[in-house]
């Protein structure tokens, strides 16, 4: 008997009990489509990681003034400022793996347009802090170094900000708000970044000059910055040694003896990004792990019904027997009927997989992932249980002894 | 025919061996059976009548002795070869009929087929034509549970016939079926016989032994006598409220 000659007999097999080859099938094909689900949930969940740590600026440090806390990334607000402009300077200068550098110095403010206003973090910076943040303007234009030189009051607004003061759509280049009593002209408006990691909107800010932000809104000490200093790294792979070259770098200017404590602290975003993706593909292994044990517990299934199935039909396999049909006959007419079961459970469980995942997708804002090699492997697994699940019953039908077959009750 | 027998068996034994108790079901039996001879074999139950069939049919080993089909020894044959004299050369006609269940006439007699690698066409084609030698043409879509007791053996004989063996046989064809269809039955075997197959049948029945050129009286696994007469046609009976019960088995 030919392949094709098998295969169509295990069909014809198959139909014959149409309920049961059904429900066998099911278990492979919720294994399958637990995994095919669980993976792209997985993926999903780190894609979503990247895209955030993507929208905060990658490759980026953050120097926080006082020794390091456990709090958040902006924990050293309230700490005595201990950086100077000068350490700024001088990080620019002289460490190689630092591309750029830009202070942040912030408040919380009313920003007042001609008829409405709002509250929101008022940032003075430098130009760098948008190229580190790899941020850009979608009406207008930033501000420039030369606007940080001179002091001019000119701001930028984040797109919440903008929304907010002058209405979804409508373009407030050229507007004057004011801040402080203080009037300043709108250049630009930033295009949109979303929440950050911790789910704040990044673009529920505005942003000015540096020395505008000293002179006009903070006031007090000039010579230390007041805020934090945003680094970026000349690449990913150069976080680490920026990190510690700035490290070694304040710590001289600082004058701290060896075994002092640091009075500022760093944050390694890139690391941070890096450990919760880590964390994400920590979770797609879980959840594919959970869904693979489904997938077994399918092909535990198969085996049971092929068990049954050659208890019930050892009668039909003494006459397949008796009118020649040698024992690899009845082997592979048992494996490909195991064979079928799960490989059409896992062709199904791929389809309903896909489709889950894609609506989880859609319900969740994820992107929508379909991964070739899970859905190649989900089906080349589900064969594989077929095969390895079916092969004891069909072992066990091929050494009947047909005689006995026959006799058979 | 100047050639070796079609069936010689030589001084055979079969023990069955359970636990510490041996069943001594036949205990040396020699036979010959030629080319185109029709045989009946009768005895008590547990006398061996099945056991020699089995053995006959390949689908057993003796224990003792040597079995020549053809003039081959086949008793020390590897599994595979006895399935494929089974497949070629030998019918099997069951009491039970042996039918899968939920499978058409025609496919059922197509099996043998199925595993004489043959193609799809031909299987049709011959399957279709021992079904119209049994006289089922009619029946062939038809699942063994649609069809009357008398039927369903025809379409067993259809399937012992289909790949053209040498050799049929039936260990009782008609235990299970009334004496009208019984005659059919035992119509339907004369016949193939009249054609050049060699038929060899078990039976309880005296009337059915008739039917047979030659009889094999079997006692404690032992062949008791072997006499050989002049057999009586078997003529089926005109149809009556039988053939009606079976005429509404129709699509
Ligand atoms: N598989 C077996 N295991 C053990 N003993 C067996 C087996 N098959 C048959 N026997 C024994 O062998 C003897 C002959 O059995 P066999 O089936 O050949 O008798 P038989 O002549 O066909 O009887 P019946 O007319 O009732 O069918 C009996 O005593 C039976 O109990
Ligand atoms: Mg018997």
């Amino acid at each position: 008997m030919n392949l094709l000659q098998t295969i169509r007999v295990a069909l014809r097999a198959l139909r014959r009990s149409k309920m049961r080859s059904f429900l066998t099938t099911l278990g492979v094909v919720i294994g399958v489509s637990a995994v095919i689900a669980m993976v792209a949930i997985g993926d999903g969940a780190n894609a979503r990681v990247q895209k955030t740590f993507e929208a905060m600026g990658s490759n980026m440090l953050i120097i926080l003034p006082g020794a390091s806390t456990s709090g958040g990334a902006f924990g050293g607000f309230g700490s005595l400022p201990t950086i100077t402009w000068d350490d700024v300077r001088a990080i620019q200068t002289e460490v190689p793996a630092v591309r750029g550098a830009a202070p942040i110095l912030r408040s919380v403010a009313s920003v007042i347009s001609e008829d409405l206003n709002w509250t929101t973090a008022v940032n003075g910076t430098t130009p760098d802090y948008f190229v580190i943040r790899n941020w850009s303007a979608v009406r207008g234009q930033l501000f420039t170094a030369s606007d940080v030189d001179a002091g001019t009051k000119v701001l930028v607004l984040g797109k919440t900000v903008a929304d907010r003061l002058f209405g979804p759509g409508a373009d407030p280049v050229g507007q004057q708000v004011r801040v402080k009593n203080v009037p300043f002209q709108v250049v630009g408006v930033l295009e949109a970044k979303g929440q950050s990691a911790g789910g704040q909107d990044l673009d529920d800010a505005v942003f000015l000059p540096s020395s505008t932000y000293q002179a006009k809104i903070q006031g007090g000490l000039k010579n230390v910055v007041s805020g934090v200093v945003f680094i970026g790294a000349a690449s990913q792979a150069d976080t680490v040694r920026a990190e510690s070259q700035i490290r070694a770098l304040l710590r001289d200017r600082h004058r701290l003896q060896p075994g002092a404590d640091d009075d500022f602290s760093i944050r390694n975003l890139a690391e941070a990004a890096s450990a919760q993706q880590e964390g994400a593909r920590t979770l797609t292994t879980l959840l594919a792990a959970i869904a693979a044990v489904s997938l077994l517990v399918g092909g535990i299934g198969i085996m049971n019904i092929m068990l049954v199935s050659v208890t019930e039909r050892t009668r039909e396999i003494g006459v397949r027997m008796a009118v020649g049909a040698r024992a690899r006959d009845i082997l592979l007419q048992f494996l490909a009927e195991a064979l079928t079961l799960s490989i059409a459970g896992g062709v199904i469980g791929v389809v309903l997989g896909l489709v889950v995942a894609w609506r989880l997708a859609v319900s969740f804002g994820w992107p929508v992932l379909f991964r070739a090699d899970i859905v190649v492997v989900a089906v080349a697994f589900s064969g594989l249980v077929g095969v390895g699940f079916g092969l004891y019953p069909a072992f066990r039908a091929s050494r009947l002894d047909p005689i006995q077959a026959l006799r058979f009750e | 025919m100047a050639g070796p027998s079609l069936i010689r068996i030589e001084d055979v034994a079969r023990t069955y061996v359970m636990g510490d108790v041996e069943v001594h079901a036949l205990q040396g039996v020699t036979l010959t059976v030629e080319e185109g001879e029709f045989v009946a074999v009768m005895g008590a139950s547990g006398s061996g009548k099945s056991t020699l069939m089995n053995l006959l049919g390949c689908l057993d080993r003796p224990t003792r002795g040597r079995y020549l089909l053809e003039g081959q020894d086949v008793s020390r044959l590897p599994n595979d070869a006895l399935a494929a004299i089974r497949n070629r050369t030998l019918g099997f006609v069951f009491q039970n009929f042996n039918l899968l269940a939920r499978t058409s006439a025609l496919e059922n007699v197509e099996l043998p087929l199925l595993y004489a690698g043959i193609s799809t066409a031909e299987r049709h084609a011959r399957a279709k034509e021992a079904l119209a030698r049994v006289g089922l043409s009619d029946r062939a879509d038809h699942l063994p549970n649609q069809l009357s007791g008398g039927q369903q053996q025809r379409v067993a004989i259809a399937r012992a016939l289909v790949n053209r063996p040498r050799v049929l046989l039936a260990d009782e064809p008609t235990g299970n079926l009334d004496s009208r269809t019984s005659v059919e039955v035992m119509a339907l075997l004369q016949e193939l016989g009249r054609g050049g197959i060699t038929v060899v049948l078990v039976t309880h029945e005296h009337d059915i032994a008739e039917y047979a050129a030659r009889v094999l009286v079997m006692r404690d696994g032992r062949v008791r006598s072997d006499e050989r007469r002049t057999p009586r046609p078997a003529v089926p009976p005109p149809p009556g409220p039988h053939e009606a019960v079976e005429g509404r088995v129709g699509p």
